[in-house]
């Protein structure tokens, strides 16, 4: 019994181990240490029930160094369970005891285990492989999640005053109008013939009212441009960046 | 055909995966057709396909029906990639895999215990197949989380249900009784042990 609860206290230990995984062997032939031992076991033809614990210790060992298994945690675990097993069956018995704990014993049990699921997964194979060989209708994945859409359930009022939920929705993305303003290079052309029909010279500040919009600047610019180009007056910039000045330019001189 | 049986193939063609019994079932109380019940409609489906020379069959699988393709012409399929064999499982994965069925919900330590290697990898993976799921947390230490087999897993493995693997009292009495294995077990599975599991 003692050989019983020492390996069920040391399982939470082994899952320790194997749970922190610093690398992970993973062999075509063997999956682990219990189906090599299980191969050991099958290729010696030897007795599960009667294992030679010394042999298939040394076998054990020796396989797992050709492997180059022996640095394997999950591998290395099992061996040090062997030669303990193997130790134990060592010591000489005590007197008088009749009933004997088989050291083997767990170890034993847990290679029963391992057969059966070596066993399901004989069947799972069978079974994966019987399917693979069928194709199910393919799945077209475009279209996905298209909502179940019922029969609506809405009355004439609801959906006007959804209508207007969503124009009004629709409306609140304009933050401002552009309205477009033509020039009105005309009424310029009016406003400057006006100022020189009084004064023989004027500067820019006297055509452009205060507080102009950029319209009423460039309307006054272009009729300015366009009435010297009539020749109807002068424009002169005494420097760059300045205002430039306005002289009448005599009809005659023009002509 | 019957027109429930029509429907019925309609339905199954329809679906990409395996429709359960439960909504065929309801198609069928839908359809009112007085002659056929669903389960002579499903049985006369699957004799026209057998019998009429298709290239489909209708398989019973995951709790539901589906059409799939004949075996035989599987590789010609295959040979003009219209579709592809899924990839097969490590020898790891499937004692994983055969662990979880059996026992499950089961945490991982369990089923590092009885492989005697680690297994998260191997838990992932099969998660991401779609063949296990978390399906809760264990009383122990950390809560442990618990998985188990899902439809798919049965869908992939051809199985009608769980029940459908070979019996707990066909196996040994180790995955039988997962909570009580004592060396008093290993006495029990040497009587029984030699009956091999249901092969079909």
């Amino acid at each position: 019994m003692d050989d019983v609860r020492f390996a069920g206290a040391s399982s939470p230990a082994v899952a320790e181990i194997t749970a922190s995984e610093v690398f992970v062997v993973e062999l075509a032939e063997f999956s682990g240490p219990l189906d090599l031992l299980l191969s050991l076991i099958r290729d010696e033809q030897i007795d599960i029930y009667d294992i030679p614990i010394a042999r298939i210790a040394e076998q054990f060992l020796a396989r797992i160094s050709t492997l180059k298994l022996d640095e394997a945690a999950d591998y290395l675990e099992m061996a040090a369970r062997l030669v303990r097993i193997k130790a134990q069956t060592l010591l000489p018995r005590r007197e008088g005891e009749d009933v004997w704990d088989d050291p083997r014993a767990e170890l034993v049990r847990r290679l029963l285990e391992y057969q059966q699921v070596r066993e399901v997964v004989d069947v799972l194979e069978r079974r994966s492989e019987d399917r693979r060989g069928r194709f199910a209708r393919a799945y077209t994945q475009q279209a996905l999640q298209l909502p179940v859409a019922g029969p609506l359930k809405i009355s004439l009022p609801e959906l006007l005053s959804a209508v207007d939920r969503v124009l009004r929705l629709a409306r609140k993305p304009h933050i401002h109008d552009v309205i477009p303003r033509a020039l009105d290079v005309d009424g310029a052309i009016g406003i400057v013939r006006a100022l020189l029909a009084i004064r023989a010279h004027a500067h820019w500040k006297d055509v452009v009212p205060k507080r102009a919009e950029p319209w009423e600047v460039l309307s006054l610019l272009l009729a300015l441009l366009e009435l010297a180009k009539l020749g109807e007056l002068r424009l002169l910039q005494p420097r760059p960046f300045a205002a430039f000045e306005i002289n009448r330019d005599s009809p005659s001189e023009a002509a | 055909m019957t027109p429930l049986a029509k429907l019925l193939e309609a339905a199954l063609f329809a679906s990409a995966v395996p429709v359960p019994a439960e909504a065929l079932r309801l198609m069928a109380a839908h359809a009112d057709d007085g002659e056929s019940t669903l389960e002579s409609a499903l049985a006369e489906l699957r004799d026209h396909y057998d019998n009429g020379g298709h290239g489909v069959e209708l398989i019973e699988v995951a709790g539901g029906w589906q059409i799939l393709t004949r075996p035989e012409y599987t590789e010609a399929i295959e040979r003009v990639q219209l579709a592809a064999r899924p990839q097969r499982l490590s020898a790891a994965a499937l004692e994983t895999l055969a662990i979880i069925a059996y026992r499950q919900p089961i945490g991982r330590a369990e089923i590092e215990e009885i492989r005697g290697v680690g297994a998260g990898a191997i838990l992932k993976s099969l998660n991401e197949r779609g063949l296990i799921d978390i399906t809760g947390r264990g009383e122990g230490l950390g809560r442990p989380l618990l998985y188990g087999t899902t439809p798919s897993f049965l869908e992939q493995f051809a199985l009608r249900h769980l029940e459908e693997l070979p019996r707990a009292d066909e196996l040994a009495i180790a995955l039988r009784a997962p909570r009580q294995a004592t060396p008093t077990s290993v006495a029990a599975t040497k009587d029984n042990g030699e009956a091999p599991p249901r092969a079909d």
